[in-house]
C-alpha cells in the first residue's frame, strides 16, 4: 500500500479545522470558511492519489489499538477497500461542493464561522463511519454525526421549530440507535469480536455462528440503519430536518449521513441472513412508496425533496434486502449527486426569492435563473430515472435485482414508485420554473451568484455522466454471491437494456407516464388541482398520512403519561415518604438533642458527674 | 472513748457544719460569708491534720489555704462588687439534679466502704513531722517538687497576662 | 467507737458530696471556685488517712503537691474570672452560655 499517512490524513484534517475554527478562528468568516473548505477539498485531492496510486481492487486495514479491557480489545483503525474509497470520493468530493456553496448561501448569516466548524465536525464523524473497522469505532462516529446533525439543524436555534426539529431528529435517531447498540452487543457477546473483517472470516467459516440469534442480531442493527436513513417507522425526523440551512439539507440530510444506513448495512452485509433481509427489502419498499406518496401533496420545495430523499434511500434499503448491495451503493453514490444537486438548486432558488419556500409563491424563474434552471432540470431528470442520466442506471439495477429475486411485489412496487418520482419532481419544475409567477418575490427573482452556480454546475455534471463511468464496477465483486460486471464504456451506456430489458423499459415507460401527468397537471396551474380529483386521499396525503399526529397521540401521550406517574412516586413516595422520613427522623433527632446542649455550665457538670459515677460503678463492682 | 476521739468528732461536725454553711447559708447569700466558712472548714481541717500526726501538713493548710487562698477570694469579692447576684435565688432543678449526682457518687462510695471495712491491722506508728516529710520530698520526690515550682511560675505569669487591662 | 480510717472516710466523702452539691446548685463563679476547694480539701483528708494508717508518708507528700497545685489553680482561676467579669459584668453561670452557639 502507498501513501499509508493519507488516510490518516484524510479523516483528521477536518476534525483539526472544526478546532482550530471553534477554538481561534470565530471572529474571521474568511478564514473559518478557508480551514474547512482547505480540510475537505485537502482531503478530496488525498484520496484521489491514494486511489490512482493503489487502484480500486486492493483492500487493507490499518489499526491501532485503542483500548483493552479484559478479552475486549478496541482498535481506532482504518479499513479500506472499493467499499471506503468510493464514499471517500463521495463524502470529500460531494461535501467539498457543498461547502463552496455555503460560502454563498450563508454569506449575510452572522454564524458563518460556526457553521463551517460544525460542518467539518461533520465531515470528520461522516468519514469516521466511512472508514471505520470495527463496530465500536462505527458506533462513536455514527453518534458524532448524530450530534453534528443536530447542532446543524438546529442551526437557526432562535427559532423554535428549528430548536424543536433539532430535538425530533436526535430524539427519533437515540431509538434507532438504541436498537443498533444492542445488535452490536449482542454479536459481541455471540462471535467475541467487533472488527468487521474478523466477524466476517468467522462467518464465512462457520454460517451458523450466529445461531438463534441471527435474525434478531441483524434486525438490530438494521434498527440504526432504519434511524439514521429515516426509514419506516422511524422516518419522521427527516422531513422536519429541512428547518436547518439547505446545504445543511443537501450535504447531511440528501447526500451524506442519511445515506450512512446504507452503507453501514453494506458494511456488515455479510451480517444479515435471509430472513432479516426479506423484512429489511419490505421496510424499505414500503418507505419509498409512502414517502412518494406524500412528496406528491407537498407544497414547500425543501420538504418535496425531503420526501423524495426518503423515497430514494427506501428504494436504496430495499436493494440491500434484495441481497443487492451493490445497486444499494450505486444508488447512493448516483443519488448523492442528484439530491445534493435538487437541493442546492432549491437553495438557489430560495435565496433568490428572499428565504421564501412555498412553490405556490415562485413560478416564471426560468428566464430569471437560467443556471439554476437547468442544473435544476438535471437533478430532476436523474431522480426521475430518464436515460442517460445518472439516476436511469441505479434505479435500473435495483429493478433489476428485483426481478432477478423473482421478487414481483417489490418489484411493481419500484417501478410504481419511480412513476410518482416523476410525477411529484415534475410537479413541483412546472410550478416552479415555468408557468406564471405567483408573487411579486418570484418577479424579482435574479440568479445567484457564481460561487453558488460553480458546484451546482459540476454536480450537474456527475448527475449526467454518473451512471456509465465504472461507478457499479468498482463495487462489484466486493460482496457475497455477486459477479462483479466489467464492460466497456460505450457498453456501459447500453447496458441496462441488454442486461434486463423488462426492468428498464418498464422503469421508463412509467417515468413517461409521470411526466406527461405532471405535464398536463401542472404545467399552467395556479393552485394544486389534485386535491379536488383525489379528495380525502389528497389531504391525507398532504399531512403526511397523519404519521406526527398518531405518533403524537399515541408514543408522546403514553409517554407524558408514564413521565408524570414517574413524576408522582418520585415526588410523593421517594421524596415525600422515604427520604422524607429520613429526614423527619434526622431533624426530629437532631432537634431532640439539641435540648441538651444548653451552653449552662452545671448542666454539663451534673452529665459529667454522672458519666463519672458510671466509670466508677464498672471499675469498683 | 478517749480525748482524741472526742476531738475528731468535734472536729469533723465543725468541718461538715461549716462547709454546708459555705455552699448553702441560709442567713446570708453573700459570698465573703461563705469564704468565711471556708475559713473555718479548712481551720477544722487542720484540726484533722493534727489528729492524723500530720503536723507539717496542718501548718502547710493554715498558711497555705486560709493565708493565702482565702485572701485572694476576698480581693476578688471585693472587686467585682456582687450586690445584684447576692439576690439571685437558688432553683429548685438546680438543687434536684445536685442531689441526684451527689446520691449517685456517695452511695458508690460507701457502698465499696461498707464492704471493705477498712478498720482494724496494725496500729498506726508513721509521724508527719517536718523533717521526715522533708528528706523524702527532697530524695524520692525531688523531680515532682522542681515541676512543681515551675508550674508555680507558671501560673503567676498566666495570672499577670490574664489580668492586664486589655486582653489581646 | 474507736475512731478508725472508716470515720475519717465518711468525714472525706460527705465532705466531697457538700463541695460537689455547691458545683452544680450554686450560680455564682465564686461560690462554686469555693465548692472546687471544699472537694480538694475532701481528697486530702482522704489521703492523709490513708497515710496515716498505712504506714506511708507518701500520702502526705502527694498532700503537699495538691496544695501547691490547688494554689496555681485558684490563682488562674480567679484571674479568669476577674477577665471574664470585665468583659461581660457578670459571674454568673446562667449569664455565660458561650458553650451553646
Amino acid at each position: 500500500m502507498q501513501h499509508e499517512l493519507f488516510p490518516w490524513l484524510i479523516l483528521f484534517l477536518p476534525l483539526l479545522a472544526a478546532a482550530a475554527i471553534t477554538l481561534f478562528t470565530l471572529r474571521s468568516r474568511a478564514l473559518s470558511a478557508f480551514l474547512s473548505i482547505g480540510a475537505i477539498v485537502t482531503g478530496f485531492i488525498l484520496s484521489v492519489i491514494f486511489i490512482n496510486a493503489n487502484g480500486w481492487h486492493f483492500s487493507a486495514e490499518i489499526s491501532r489499538t485503542w483500548l483493552s479491557i479484559g478479552s475486549l480489545q478496541i482498535d481506532w483503525g482504518l479499513k479500506l477497500d472499493a467499499l471506503s474509497m468510493m464514499m471517500l470520493l463521495v463524502v470529500t468530493g460531494v461535501g467539498g461542493a457543498i461547502h463552496v456553496y455555503s460560502v454563498g448561501y450563508m454569506h449575510e448569516d452572522s454564524g458563518f464561522a460556526r457553521f463551517f466548524a460544525c460542518l467539518s465536525l461533520f465531515t470528520f464523524s461522516m468519514l469516521g463511519i466511512v472508514l471505520a473497522n470495527n463496530f465500536i469505532e462505527l458506533f462513536i462516529c455514527w453518534e458524532l454525526v448524530g450530534v453534528s446533525s443536530y447542532l446543524l439543524i438546529g442551526f437557526w436555534f432562535e427559532r423554535p421549530s428549528a430548536g424543536d426539529a433539532a430535538k425530533k431528529a436526535f430524539i427519533v435517531n437515540r431509538l434507532g440507535d438504541f436498537g443498533f447498540l444492542l445488535g452490536i452487543l449482542t454479536v459481541w457477546g455471540l462471535l467475541g469480536t467487533l472488527n468487521f473483517s474478523d466477524l466476517h472470516g468467522q462467518l464465512t467459516a462457520n454460517p451458523a455462528a450466529l445461531g438463534l440469534s441471527a435474525t434478531v442480531a441483524g434486525l438490530l442493527v438494521f434498527c440504526g440503519a432504519v434511524g439514521k436513513s429515516a426509514q419506516f417507522p422511524l422516518h419522521v425526523w427527516l422531513p422536519d430536518a429541512m428547518e436547518g440551512p439547505t446545504p445543511v439539507s443537501a450535504l447531511i440530510h440528501a447526500a451524506t449521513m442519511v445515506a450512512a444506513g446504507v452503507y453501514m448495512l453494506c458494511r456488515i452485509f455479510f451480517l444479515l441472513n435471509p430472513e432479516a433481509l426479506h423484512v429489511i427489502a419490505y421496510i424499505g419498499g414500503f418507505t419509498s412508496l409512502l414517502a412518494a406518496l406524500i412528496a406528491v401533496q407537498q407544497d414547500d420545495i425543501k420538504r418535496i425533496i425531503a420526501y423524495s430523499t426518503l423515497s430514494q434511500l427506501g428504494y436504496m434499503v430495499m436493494a440491500v434486502g434484495l441481497s443487492g448491495p451493490t445497486a444499494a451503493m450505486f444508488h447512493l453514490t448516483t443519488h448523492a449527486f442528484f439530491k445534493a444537486l435538487l437541493f442546492l438548486s432549491a437553495g438557489s432558488v430560495i435565496i433568490a426569492l428572499h428565504h421564501e419556500q412555498n412553490i405556490w409563491k415562485m413560478g416564471k424563474l426560468r428566464y430569471k435563473m437560467p443556471i439554476t434552471f437547468w442544473t435544476f432540470l438535471v437533478g430532476a431528470l436523474a431522480l426521475s430515472g430518464v436515460w442517460p442520466f445518472a439516476g436511469f442506471y441505479s434505479k435500473d439495477s435495483i429493478l433489476a435485482q428485483a426481478l432477478a429475486q423473482h421478487d414481483y411485489i417489490l418489484f411493481a412496487d419500484g417501478a410504481l414508485v419511480a412513476g410518482l418520482t416523476t410525477f411529484y419532481i415534475f410537479r413541483l419544475f412546472f410550478v416552479v420554473f415555468l408557468g406564471k409567477e405567483k408573487s411579486d418575490g418570484a418577479s424579482h427573482a435574479h440568479e445567484s451568484p457564481a460561487v453558488m452556480t460553480l458546484p451546482l454546475v459540476v454536480l450537474a455534471v456527475f448527475s449526467l455522466i454518473g451512471g456509465f463511468i465504472g461507478i457499479e464496477g468498482v463495487y462489484s465483486g466486493m460482496f457475497v454471491g455477486e459477479s462483479g460486471i466489467s464492460t466497456g464504456f460505450a457498453a456501459a451506456i447500453f447496458e441496462p437494456f441488454i442486461h434486463s430489458p423488462l426492468a428498464a423499459s418498464l422503469g421508463l415507460c412509467l417515468v413517461a407516464i409521470g411526466f406527461f401527468a405532471a405535464l398536463s397537471l401542472y404545467a399552467k396551474a395556479d393552485k394544486d388541482p389534485l386535491p379536488e380529483k383525489l379528495g380525502g386521499l389528497a389531504t391525507a396525503m398532504k399531512n403526511k398520512f397523519y404519521f406526527d399526529e398518531f405518533y403524537e397521540a399515541v408514543f408522546v401521550r403514553a409517554h407524558d403519561f408514564i413521565a408524570a406517574v414517574m413524576n408522582w412516586i418520585d415526588r410523593w413516595l421517594v421524596e415525600g415518604f422515604c427520604i422524607g422520613l429520613i429526614r423527619g427522623g434526622t431533624d426530629l433527632t437532631g432537634r431532640a438533642l439539641r435540648l441538651v446542649q444548653t451552653g449552662n455550665l452545671q448542666t454539663y457538670a451534673f452529665f459529667f458527674v454522672l458519666g463519672v459515677a458510671v466509670v466508677l460503678w464498672l471499675v469498683l463492682k | 472513748m478517749d480525748l482524741v476521739d472526742i476531738l475528731f468528732y468535734v472536729f469533723a461536725a465543725l468541718t461538715l457544719g461549716c462547709g454546708v454553711l459555705v455552699i448553702a447559708n441560709p442567713l446570708s447569700r453573700n459570698p465573703v460569708t461563705s469564704a468565711m466558712f471556708l475559713v473555718l472548714t479548712i481551720i477544722s481541717m487542720a484540726g484533722l491534720f493534727v489528729l492524723l500526726h500530720a503536723f507539717f501538713l496542718a501548718a502547710v493548710q493554715i498558711l497555705v489555704y486560709a493565708g493565702a487562698v482565702i485572701v485572694l477570694f476576698l480581693f476578688v469579692i471585693m472587686l467585682l462588687d456582687l450586690k445584684a447576684e447576692a439576690r439571685r435565688k437558688i432553683k429548685i432543678y438546680g438543687l434536684i439534679a445536685g442531689l441526684i449526682a451527689v446520691g449517685a457518687i456517695l452511695a458508690l462510695f460507701f457502698k465499696n466502704l461498707i464492704s471493705t471495712s477498712p478498720n482494724g491491722g496494725s496500729p498506726p506508728t508513721i509521724e508527719g513531722t517536718t523533717e521526715a516529710l522533708g528528706k523524702l520530698l527532697f530524695t524520692g520526690y525531688v523531680l515532682p517538687f522542681e515541676v512543681v515550682s515551675v508550674l508555680l511560675l507558671v501560673a503567676m505569669i498566666g495570672v499577670i497576662l490574664l489580668s492586664r487591662k486589655k486582653l489581646e | 467507737m474507736h475512731v478508725g480510717l472508716e470515720q475519717y472516710l465518711t468525714v472525706s466523702f460527705l465532705l466531697f458530696a457538700l463541695g460537689l452539691l455547691g458545683v452544680i446548685m450554686r450560680r455564682n463563679l465564686l461560690v462554686i471556685y469555693m465548692s472546687l476547694e471544699l472537694m480538694l480539701n475532701a481528697a486530702n483528708l482522704a489521703l492523709v488517712a490513708f497515710s496515716r494508717f498505712n504506714n506511708k508518708l507518701d500520702g502526705q507528700v502527694l498532700v503537699f503537691f495538691i496544695i501547691t497545685v490547688a494554689a496555681a489553680e485558684v490563682s488562674v482561676g480567679l484571674a479568669l474570672i476577674v477577665a471574664l467579669y470585665r468583659r461581660r459584668q457578670s459571674a454568673h453561670v446562667e449569664d455565660l452560655t458561650g458553650l451553646k452557639l
